[in-house]
Protein backbone atom coordinates (compact mmCIF):
# COMPACT_ATOMS: atom_id res chain seq x y z
CA UNK A 1 0.00 0.00 0.00
CA UNK A 2 1.05 3.44 -1.30
CA UNK A 3 1.29 5.69 1.58
CA UNK A 4 -0.43 8.92 0.43
CA UNK A 5 0.73 12.29 0.61
CA UNK A 6 -0.61 14.46 4.09
CA UNK A 7 -2.48 17.39 2.00
CA UNK A 8 -2.71 19.68 4.95
CA UNK A 9 1.05 20.00 4.87
CA UNK A 10 0.91 20.37 1.02
CA UNK A 11 -0.24 23.26 1.33
CA UNK A 12 1.98 25.89 2.82
CA UNK A 13 4.73 25.04 -0.02
CA UNK A 14 1.88 25.12 -2.74
CA UNK A 15 0.67 28.63 -1.97
CA UNK A 16 4.21 29.99 -1.36
CA UNK A 17 5.43 28.57 -4.76
CA UNK A 18 1.64 30.77 -6.26
CA UNK A 19 2.16 33.44 -4.70
CA UNK A 20 5.64 34.28 -6.31
CA UNK A 21 3.72 34.57 -9.88
CA UNK A 22 0.99 36.45 -8.22
CA UNK A 23 -0.08 39.66 -10.94
CA UNK A 24 -2.59 42.66 -11.00
CA UNK A 25 -4.58 40.34 -13.92
CA UNK A 26 -4.13 36.92 -11.06
CA UNK A 27 -7.59 35.71 -10.48
CA UNK A 28 -8.33 31.65 -9.27
CA UNK A 29 -10.93 29.02 -10.51
CA UNK A 30 -11.26 25.69 -8.17
CA UNK A 31 -13.35 22.43 -10.03
CA UNK A 32 -15.55 20.80 -8.48
CA UNK A 33 -15.55 19.14 -6.15
CA UNK A 34 -12.16 18.28 -4.44
CA UNK A 35 -10.17 21.32 -6.48
CA UNK A 36 -13.35 23.55 -5.59
CA UNK A 37 -12.28 22.80 -1.60
CA UNK A 38 -8.57 23.17 -2.27
CA UNK A 39 -8.99 25.95 -4.52
CA UNK A 40 -10.88 28.11 -1.41
CA UNK A 41 -7.74 27.11 0.99
CA UNK A 42 -5.76 28.93 -1.37
CA UNK A 43 -7.63 31.86 -2.05
CA UNK A 44 -7.81 32.69 1.27
CA UNK A 45 -4.14 31.60 1.87
CA UNK A 46 -2.70 34.17 -0.85
CA UNK A 47 -5.70 37.04 -0.26
CA UNK A 48 -6.74 37.40 -3.55
CA UNK A 49 -8.95 40.21 -4.00
CA UNK A 50 -10.64 39.12 -7.10
CA UNK A 51 -13.42 36.55 -5.90
CA UNK A 52 -12.65 33.20 -6.44
CA UNK A 53 -14.59 30.80 -9.60
CA UNK A 54 -15.86 28.13 -8.89
CA UNK A 55 -16.75 25.57 -12.61
CA UNK A 56 -18.22 22.51 -12.92
CA UNK A 57 -17.05 21.03 -15.76
CA UNK A 58 -20.04 18.29 -16.12
CA UNK A 59 -21.54 19.69 -19.45
CA UNK A 60 -18.12 19.28 -21.03
CA UNK A 61 -16.85 16.01 -20.04
CA UNK A 62 -15.78 13.72 -23.25
CA UNK A 63 -17.59 10.94 -21.86
CA UNK A 64 -21.09 11.59 -22.21
CA UNK A 65 -22.09 9.74 -25.20
CA UNK A 66 -20.67 6.49 -22.79
CA UNK A 67 -21.58 7.65 -19.18
CA UNK A 68 -24.45 10.17 -19.55
CA UNK A 69 -24.83 13.35 -17.36
CA UNK A 70 -23.57 13.31 -13.67
CA UNK A 71 -26.31 13.44 -11.53
CA UNK A 72 -25.79 16.72 -9.42
CA UNK A 73 -23.80 19.08 -11.62
CA UNK A 74 -23.15 22.27 -9.71
CA UNK A 75 -23.37 25.78 -11.28
CA UNK A 76 -20.40 26.91 -12.70
CA UNK A 77 -19.90 30.72 -11.15
CA UNK A 78 -17.11 32.92 -12.27
CA UNK A 79 -17.57 36.11 -10.80
CA UNK A 80 -15.06 38.23 -12.87
CA UNK A 81 -14.10 38.64 -16.78
CA UNK A 82 -11.89 35.91 -17.85
CA UNK A 83 -10.90 38.34 -20.55
CA UNK A 84 -7.01 39.05 -20.21
CA UNK A 85 -6.83 37.54 -16.77
CA UNK A 86 -4.12 35.27 -15.48
CA UNK A 87 -6.10 32.14 -14.51
CA UNK A 88 -4.65 30.23 -11.72
CA UNK A 89 -7.01 26.68 -12.45
CA UNK A 90 -7.01 24.96 -9.12
CA UNK A 91 -7.85 20.87 -9.34
CA UNK A 92 -7.10 18.23 -6.09
CA UNK A 93 -5.74 15.16 -8.48
CA UNK A 94 -3.91 15.51 -12.30
CA UNK A 95 -4.62 11.95 -13.98
CA UNK A 96 -5.50 11.62 -17.39
CA UNK A 97 -6.02 15.34 -18.40
CA UNK A 98 -9.65 15.06 -19.73
CA UNK A 99 -10.56 16.76 -16.86
CA UNK A 100 -8.51 20.05 -17.58
CA UNK A 101 -9.40 19.68 -21.32
CA UNK A 102 -12.73 20.21 -20.47
CA UNK A 103 -12.05 23.05 -17.77
CA UNK A 104 -10.39 24.75 -20.53
CA UNK A 105 -12.82 24.53 -22.93
CA UNK A 106 -15.90 26.14 -20.60
CA UNK A 107 -13.06 28.89 -19.93
CA UNK A 108 -12.91 29.83 -23.11
CA UNK A 109 -16.56 30.20 -23.54
CA UNK A 110 -16.48 32.90 -21.00
CA UNK A 111 -13.63 34.88 -22.26
CA UNK A 112 -9.84 34.53 -23.54
CA UNK A 113 -7.49 34.49 -20.85
CA UNK A 114 -4.27 35.98 -21.46
CA UNK A 115 -2.83 32.89 -19.51
CA UNK A 116 -3.67 29.41 -17.57
CA UNK A 117 -2.10 27.55 -15.52
CA UNK A 118 -2.71 24.49 -14.21
CA UNK A 119 -1.91 24.73 -10.04
CA UNK A 120 -2.65 20.32 -8.73
CA UNK A 121 -2.60 19.16 -5.04
CA UNK A 122 -1.05 15.63 -6.48
CA UNK A 123 -0.17 14.50 -10.08
CA UNK A 124 -0.30 10.65 -10.20
CA UNK A 125 0.76 10.81 -13.76
CA UNK A 126 -1.08 8.27 -16.46
CA UNK A 127 -2.11 11.39 -18.76
CA UNK A 128 -3.48 10.57 -22.11
CA UNK A 129 -3.71 13.68 -23.31
CA UNK A 130 -0.90 16.41 -23.94
CA UNK A 131 -1.54 18.64 -20.27
CA UNK A 132 1.07 18.76 -17.24
CA UNK A 133 0.51 20.87 -14.46
CA UNK A 134 2.73 24.31 -13.21
CA UNK A 135 2.56 23.77 -9.77
CA UNK A 136 2.21 20.54 -7.77
CA UNK A 137 1.86 19.83 -4.59
CA UNK A 138 2.95 15.82 -4.79
CA UNK A 139 4.05 13.59 -7.48
CA UNK A 140 2.81 9.71 -7.15
CA UNK A 141 2.83 6.58 -8.97
CA UNK A 142 -1.02 4.82 -8.48
CA UNK A 143 -2.24 1.51 -10.23
CA UNK A 144 -4.79 1.89 -12.48
CA UNK A 145 -7.41 0.64 -10.55
CA UNK A 146 -7.23 3.01 -7.28
CA UNK A 147 -8.68 6.13 -7.45
CA UNK A 148 -7.14 9.05 -5.34
CA UNK A 149 -9.81 11.53 -3.84
CA UNK A 150 -9.55 14.99 -1.96
CA UNK A 151 -12.02 14.91 1.32
CA UNK A 152 -12.87 17.41 3.22
CA UNK A 153 -13.92 16.67 6.90
CA UNK A 154 -16.51 18.21 8.90
CA UNK A 155 -13.78 20.53 10.48
CA UNK A 156 -12.51 21.50 6.87
CA UNK A 157 -9.43 19.10 7.14
CA UNK A 158 -8.61 17.93 3.43
CA UNK A 159 -7.24 14.65 3.01
CA UNK A 160 -6.45 12.27 0.68
CA UNK A 161 -8.44 8.97 0.22
CA UNK A 162 -7.71 5.95 -2.20
CA UNK A 163 -10.42 3.56 -3.58
CA UNK A 164 -10.90 1.09 -6.03
CA UNK A 165 -11.88 2.68 -9.49
CA UNK A 166 -14.99 1.55 -10.85
CA UNK B 1 -48.31 -3.00 -12.29
CA UNK B 2 -46.69 -2.33 -15.33
CA UNK B 3 -43.13 -1.34 -16.44
CA UNK B 4 -42.96 2.82 -16.48
CA UNK B 5 -41.96 3.24 -20.18
CA UNK B 6 -39.85 6.35 -19.64
CA UNK B 7 -37.04 4.30 -17.43
CA UNK B 8 -34.90 1.57 -18.59
CA UNK B 9 -34.17 -1.42 -16.55
CA UNK B 10 -31.42 0.27 -14.58
CA UNK B 11 -33.93 3.01 -14.18
CA UNK B 12 -32.67 5.76 -16.26
CA UNK B 13 -34.49 8.15 -17.95
CA UNK B 14 -35.13 7.46 -21.36
CA UNK B 15 -38.11 8.95 -22.58
CA UNK B 16 -39.63 11.81 -21.03
CA UNK B 17 -43.60 11.09 -21.49
CA UNK B 18 -45.33 12.37 -18.26
CA UNK B 19 -44.74 13.45 -14.96
CA UNK B 20 -46.58 10.66 -13.59
CA UNK B 21 -45.12 7.91 -12.49
CA UNK B 22 -41.93 9.58 -12.54
CA UNK B 23 -39.91 9.27 -9.25
CA UNK B 24 -39.20 12.15 -6.96
CA UNK B 25 -35.53 11.86 -7.21
CA UNK B 26 -36.11 12.01 -11.02
CA UNK B 27 -38.15 15.08 -10.63
CA UNK B 28 -35.55 16.47 -8.32
CA UNK B 29 -32.26 15.34 -10.60
CA UNK B 30 -33.94 16.94 -13.86
CA UNK B 31 -34.82 20.40 -11.76
CA UNK B 32 -30.97 20.56 -10.21
CA UNK B 33 -29.35 20.10 -13.26
CA UNK B 34 -31.90 22.95 -15.15
CA UNK B 35 -30.34 24.77 -11.88
CA UNK B 36 -26.78 24.61 -13.63
CA UNK B 37 -28.46 25.09 -17.28
CA UNK B 38 -29.57 28.64 -16.27
CA UNK B 39 -25.83 29.38 -15.20
CA UNK B 40 -25.32 28.64 -19.20
CA UNK B 41 -28.13 30.90 -20.04
CA UNK B 42 -26.94 33.82 -18.87
CA UNK B 43 -23.69 33.70 -19.98
CA UNK B 44 -22.65 35.79 -23.35
CA UNK B 45 -22.07 32.48 -25.21
CA UNK B 46 -25.48 30.33 -24.34
CA UNK B 47 -24.08 27.04 -25.23
CA UNK B 48 -22.06 24.12 -23.84
CA UNK B 49 -21.09 20.94 -26.17
CA UNK B 50 -23.26 17.79 -24.86
CA UNK B 51 -25.47 16.92 -27.99
CA UNK B 52 -22.62 17.73 -30.45
CA UNK B 53 -23.75 15.71 -33.42
CA UNK B 54 -26.97 14.88 -32.06
CA UNK B 55 -30.27 15.48 -34.22
CA UNK B 56 -33.24 16.93 -32.72
CA UNK B 57 -36.59 16.42 -34.81
CA UNK B 58 -39.47 18.61 -33.84
CA UNK B 59 -42.31 17.29 -34.71
CA UNK B 60 -45.27 19.26 -34.19
CA UNK B 61 -48.31 17.58 -34.77
CA UNK B 62 -50.41 20.55 -33.57
CA UNK B 63 -49.72 24.03 -33.34
CA UNK B 64 -47.41 25.44 -31.25
CA UNK B 65 -44.94 28.57 -31.18
CA UNK B 66 -43.77 29.02 -28.03
CA UNK B 67 -43.35 25.10 -27.26
CA UNK B 68 -41.51 24.34 -30.08
CA UNK B 69 -39.53 27.52 -29.62
CA UNK B 70 -37.95 26.89 -26.59
CA UNK B 71 -37.24 23.30 -27.44
CA UNK B 72 -35.17 24.35 -30.67
CA UNK B 73 -33.67 26.81 -28.60
CA UNK B 74 -32.38 24.45 -25.85
CA UNK B 75 -31.10 22.08 -28.56
CA UNK B 76 -29.06 24.42 -30.02
CA UNK B 77 -27.76 25.68 -26.46
CA UNK B 78 -27.06 22.03 -26.65
CA UNK B 79 -24.87 21.76 -29.79
CA UNK B 80 -27.38 19.99 -31.12
CA UNK B 81 -28.98 19.88 -34.95
CA UNK B 82 -32.79 20.81 -35.00
CA UNK B 83 -34.40 20.10 -37.41
CA UNK B 84 -38.83 21.74 -37.39
CA UNK B 85 -41.43 19.80 -38.47
CA UNK B 86 -44.78 21.64 -39.31
CA UNK B 87 -46.36 17.97 -39.48
CA UNK B 88 -50.12 19.24 -39.57
CA UNK B 89 -49.63 20.52 -42.89
CA UNK B 90 -47.42 17.62 -44.76
CA UNK B 91 -47.64 14.14 -44.75
CA UNK B 92 -49.79 13.27 -42.39
CA UNK B 93 -52.99 15.62 -44.70
CA UNK B 94 -51.17 13.03 -47.30
CA UNK B 95 -52.31 10.06 -45.22
CA UNK B 96 -49.21 9.06 -43.97
CA UNK B 97 -49.47 6.87 -40.44
CA UNK B 98 -47.98 8.39 -37.48
CA UNK B 99 -45.37 5.01 -37.34
CA UNK B 100 -44.30 5.60 -40.71
CA UNK B 101 -43.73 9.48 -40.21
CA UNK B 102 -41.73 8.68 -37.39
CA UNK B 103 -39.78 5.54 -39.37
CA UNK B 104 -39.27 7.95 -42.45
CA UNK B 105 -37.60 10.51 -40.13
CA UNK B 106 -35.66 7.78 -38.05
CA UNK B 107 -33.95 6.43 -40.92
CA UNK B 108 -31.90 10.44 -41.01
CA UNK B 109 -30.76 9.60 -38.26
CA UNK B 110 -32.63 11.53 -35.01
CA UNK B 111 -31.46 11.15 -31.99
CA UNK B 112 -34.51 12.81 -29.92
CA UNK B 113 -37.75 13.20 -31.03
CA UNK B 114 -40.14 15.92 -29.59
CA UNK B 115 -43.62 15.30 -29.92
CA UNK B 116 -46.33 17.28 -29.83
CA UNK B 117 -50.06 15.75 -30.81
CA UNK B 118 -53.63 16.06 -30.70
CA UNK B 119 -54.20 13.00 -29.30
CA UNK B 120 -53.48 11.71 -25.88
CA UNK B 121 -50.94 8.93 -26.02
CA UNK B 122 -49.38 9.50 -29.04
CA UNK B 123 -45.99 9.85 -28.06
CA UNK B 124 -45.64 6.76 -25.66
CA UNK B 125 -46.78 5.05 -29.11
CA UNK B 126 -43.63 6.53 -30.89
CA UNK B 127 -41.59 5.31 -27.84
CA UNK B 128 -42.54 1.77 -28.06
CA UNK B 129 -41.34 1.69 -31.53
CA UNK B 130 -38.28 3.83 -31.53
CA UNK B 131 -35.10 1.64 -31.62
CA UNK B 132 -32.94 1.75 -28.60
CA UNK B 133 -31.17 5.12 -29.37
CA UNK B 134 -33.52 7.06 -29.98
CA UNK B 135 -35.79 9.16 -27.08
CA UNK B 136 -39.27 10.80 -27.52
CA UNK B 137 -39.96 14.03 -25.38
CA UNK B 138 -43.97 14.58 -24.97
CA UNK B 139 -44.19 18.20 -25.97
CA UNK B 140 -47.88 17.75 -25.20
CA UNK B 141 -50.58 15.62 -25.80
CA UNK B 142 -54.07 15.95 -25.94
CA UNK B 143 -55.45 16.42 -22.65
CA UNK B 144 -53.35 14.27 -21.04
CA UNK B 145 -49.72 15.55 -20.42
CA UNK B 146 -47.35 18.11 -20.32
CA UNK B 147 -44.53 17.69 -18.55
CA UNK B 148 -41.82 19.91 -19.57
CA UNK B 149 -44.34 22.78 -18.69
CA UNK B 150 -45.27 21.04 -15.43
CA UNK B 151 -41.15 20.47 -14.60
CA UNK B 152 -40.64 24.64 -15.85
CA UNK B 153 -43.84 25.39 -13.43
CA UNK B 154 -41.93 23.11 -10.76
CA UNK B 155 -38.91 25.11 -11.51
CA UNK B 156 -39.90 28.39 -11.11
CA UNK B 157 -41.76 27.59 -7.95
CA UNK B 158 -38.78 25.89 -6.20
CA UNK B 159 -36.84 29.30 -7.11
CA UNK B 160 -39.20 31.50 -5.48
CA UNK B 161 -40.50 29.42 -2.98
CA UNK B 162 -37.93 26.92 -1.82
CA UNK B 163 -39.81 24.30 0.21
CA UNK B 164 -43.14 22.78 -1.52
CA UNK B 165 -44.03 21.29 2.44
CA UNK B 166 -45.03 24.54 3.42
CA UNK B 167 -47.30 25.90 -0.14
CA UNK B 168 -50.49 25.70 -1.12
CA UNK B 169 -50.89 26.24 -4.77
CA UNK B 170 -54.02 27.03 -6.43
CA UNK B 171 -54.76 25.99 -10.45
CA UNK B 172 -57.45 28.30 -12.24
CA UNK B 173 -59.56 27.30 -15.16
CA UNK B 174 -60.36 25.31 -17.31
CA UNK B 175 -58.85 21.83 -15.50
CA UNK B 176 -61.19 19.59 -17.46
CA UNK B 177 -59.02 19.86 -20.78
CA UNK B 178 -55.55 21.08 -19.66
CA UNK B 179 -52.82 18.91 -19.80
CA UNK B 180 -51.06 21.75 -18.37
CA UNK B 181 -53.01 21.11 -15.31
CA UNK B 182 -52.91 17.66 -14.88
CA UNK B 183 -48.67 17.78 -15.12
CA UNK B 184 -48.41 19.91 -12.31
CA UNK B 185 -50.89 18.38 -10.07
CA UNK B 186 -48.68 15.10 -10.04
CA UNK B 187 -45.47 17.10 -10.38
CA UNK B 188 -46.78 19.25 -7.15
CA UNK B 189 -48.16 15.98 -5.50
CA UNK B 190 -44.69 14.21 -5.79
CA UNK B 191 -43.02 16.98 -4.77
CA UNK B 192 -44.29 17.17 -1.63
CA UNK B 193 -47.13 20.00 -1.66
CA UNK B 194 -48.99 21.12 1.28
CA UNK B 195 -51.99 21.49 -0.40
CA UNK B 196 -53.36 21.66 -3.91
CA UNK B 197 -56.12 23.32 -5.16
CA UNK B 198 -58.60 23.33 -8.09
CA UNK B 199 -60.66 26.56 -8.86
CA UNK B 200 -63.30 26.61 -11.57
CA UNK B 201 -67.40 26.41 -12.77
CA UNK B 202 -67.97 23.27 -12.43
CA UNK B 203 -68.51 22.19 -16.14
CA UNK B 204 -64.31 22.95 -16.37
CA UNK B 205 -63.69 20.77 -13.53
CA UNK B 206 -63.42 16.97 -13.75
CA UNK B 207 -65.66 14.73 -11.86
CA UNK B 208 -63.64 12.40 -9.37
CA UNK B 209 -60.48 15.40 -9.73
CA UNK B 210 -60.01 14.87 -6.27
CA UNK B 211 -58.58 11.37 -6.24
CA UNK B 212 -55.56 13.32 -7.67
CA UNK B 213 -54.73 14.80 -4.61
CA UNK B 214 -56.54 17.90 -4.64
CA UNK B 215 -58.98 20.29 -3.20
CA UNK B 216 -61.85 21.81 -5.44
CA UNK B 217 -63.29 25.37 -5.31
CA UNK B 218 -65.47 27.02 -7.15
CA UNK B 219 -65.28 30.21 -5.82
CA UNK B 220 -62.42 31.75 -7.06
CA UNK B 221 -62.39 33.76 -3.50
CA UNK B 222 -62.55 30.60 -1.35
CA UNK B 223 -59.54 29.15 -3.23
CA UNK B 224 -57.36 32.26 -3.33
CA UNK B 225 -57.12 32.75 0.14
CA UNK B 226 -53.98 32.28 1.52
CA UNK B 227 -52.56 30.35 -1.12
CA UNK B 228 -48.31 30.86 -2.35
CA UNK B 229 -48.84 30.50 -5.55
CA UNK B 230 -51.77 30.63 -8.72
CA UNK B 231 -51.64 28.98 -12.17
CA UNK B 232 -54.06 30.93 -14.59
CA UNK B 233 -54.88 28.52 -16.99
CA UNK B 234 -55.75 29.27 -20.90
CA UNK B 235 -59.29 30.05 -21.21
CA UNK B 236 -59.23 28.27 -24.51
CA UNK B 237 -61.73 29.96 -27.34
CA UNK B 238 -63.05 26.88 -28.64
CA UNK B 239 -64.59 26.03 -25.29
CA UNK B 240 -66.51 29.01 -25.93
CA UNK B 241 -68.64 27.75 -28.63
CA UNK B 242 -69.96 25.28 -27.15
CA UNK B 243 -72.70 24.72 -23.66
CA UNK B 244 -69.41 25.08 -21.15
CA UNK B 245 -68.99 28.58 -20.39
CA UNK B 246 -71.66 31.50 -20.85
CA UNK B 247 -69.30 34.04 -22.54
CA UNK B 248 -65.96 35.16 -22.20
CA UNK B 249 -66.85 38.39 -20.27
CA UNK B 250 -68.81 36.53 -17.47
CA UNK B 251 -66.05 34.24 -17.34
CA UNK B 252 -63.90 37.27 -16.33
CA UNK B 253 -66.79 38.64 -13.86
CA UNK B 254 -66.34 35.04 -11.61
CA UNK B 255 -62.47 33.72 -12.45
CA UNK B 256 -60.95 36.35 -14.10
CA UNK B 257 -57.54 37.23 -11.75
CA UNK B 258 -57.94 40.55 -10.95
CA UNK B 259 -55.59 42.91 -8.25
CA UNK B 260 -58.43 42.48 -5.47
CA UNK B 261 -58.77 39.30 -6.15
CA UNK B 262 -54.80 38.44 -5.98
CA UNK B 263 -54.73 40.81 -2.66
CA UNK B 264 -56.44 37.72 -1.17
CA UNK B 265 -53.33 35.53 -1.77
CA UNK B 266 -50.80 35.61 0.58
CA UNK B 267 -48.85 39.05 0.00
CA UNK B 268 -46.03 37.76 -1.14
CA UNK B 269 -47.54 35.16 -3.65
CA UNK B 270 -46.51 34.28 -7.33
CA UNK B 271 -48.92 34.33 -10.43
CA UNK B 272 -47.79 31.90 -13.43
CA UNK B 273 -49.29 31.53 -16.42
CA UNK B 274 -48.56 28.95 -19.21
CA UNK B 275 -49.12 30.81 -21.66
CA UNK B 276 -50.55 32.16 -24.68
CA UNK B 277 -52.19 34.91 -22.16
CA UNK B 278 -56.26 36.26 -22.62
CA UNK B 279 -56.22 39.48 -21.16
CA UNK B 280 -58.77 40.13 -20.10
CA UNK B 281 -60.16 36.60 -20.06
CA UNK B 282 -58.83 34.89 -16.88
CA UNK B 283 -56.15 37.54 -16.02
CA UNK B 284 -56.38 41.49 -15.76
CA UNK B 285 -53.62 43.01 -17.62
CA UNK B 286 -52.38 45.00 -14.01
CA UNK B 287 -51.92 41.18 -12.86
CA UNK B 288 -49.85 39.68 -15.86
CA UNK B 289 -47.63 42.83 -15.84
CA UNK B 290 -47.48 43.19 -11.92
CA UNK B 291 -45.04 43.17 -9.39
CA UNK B 292 -46.25 38.97 -8.15
CA UNK B 293 -46.64 38.03 -11.85
CA UNK B 294 -43.48 35.62 -12.66
CA UNK B 295 -45.04 34.21 -16.00
CA UNK B 296 -42.06 35.84 -17.99
CA UNK B 297 -39.50 34.21 -16.03
CA UNK B 298 -41.15 30.73 -16.76
CA UNK B 299 -40.26 31.08 -20.36
CA UNK B 300 -36.45 31.77 -19.33
CA UNK B 301 -36.56 28.80 -16.98
CA UNK B 302 -38.27 26.71 -19.36
CA UNK B 303 -35.50 26.45 -22.07
CA UNK B 304 -33.04 25.38 -18.87
CA UNK B 305 -35.70 22.97 -17.97
CA UNK B 306 -35.77 21.80 -21.41
CA UNK B 307 -31.85 21.51 -21.68
CA UNK B 308 -31.74 19.12 -19.05
CA UNK B 309 -34.47 17.27 -19.93
CA UNK B 310 -32.73 16.62 -23.26
CA UNK B 311 -29.18 16.21 -22.24
CA UNK B 312 -30.42 13.39 -19.04
CA UNK B 313 -32.72 11.12 -21.85
CA UNK B 314 -29.84 11.15 -24.35
CA UNK B 315 -26.68 10.65 -22.08
CA UNK B 316 -25.06 7.37 -21.66
CA UNK B 317 -24.80 4.57 -24.15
Amino acid sequence: MTALPDAEALLPALAAELRARLGPQTAMIGLYTGGAWLAERLHAMLGLSVPLGLMDIAFYRDDYARQGLKHDPKRTRIPFDVEGRDILLVDDVLYTGRTVRAAMNELFDYGRPRSIALVVLADRGGRQLPICAQHVGARLELPEDKRLRLRRDADGRLRFELEDAR
Amino acid sequence: MPANPQLDAQGRLRHLLSIEGLPRETIERILATAESFAGVTERDIKKVPLLRGKSVFNLFFEPSTRTRTTFEIAAKRLSADVINLNIALSSQTKGESLLDTVANLSAMQADIFVVRHASSGAPYLIARHVKPHEHVINAGDGRHAHPTQGLLDLYTIRHYKKDFASLTVAIVGDIAHSRVARSLIHGLNTLGAREVRVIGPQTLIPTGVEALGVRVFHDLRAGLREADVIVMLRLQNERMSGALLPSAQEYFMSYGLTPERLALAKPDAIVMHPGPMNRGVEIDSAVADGPHSVILPQVTFGIAVRMAVMSIVAGGA
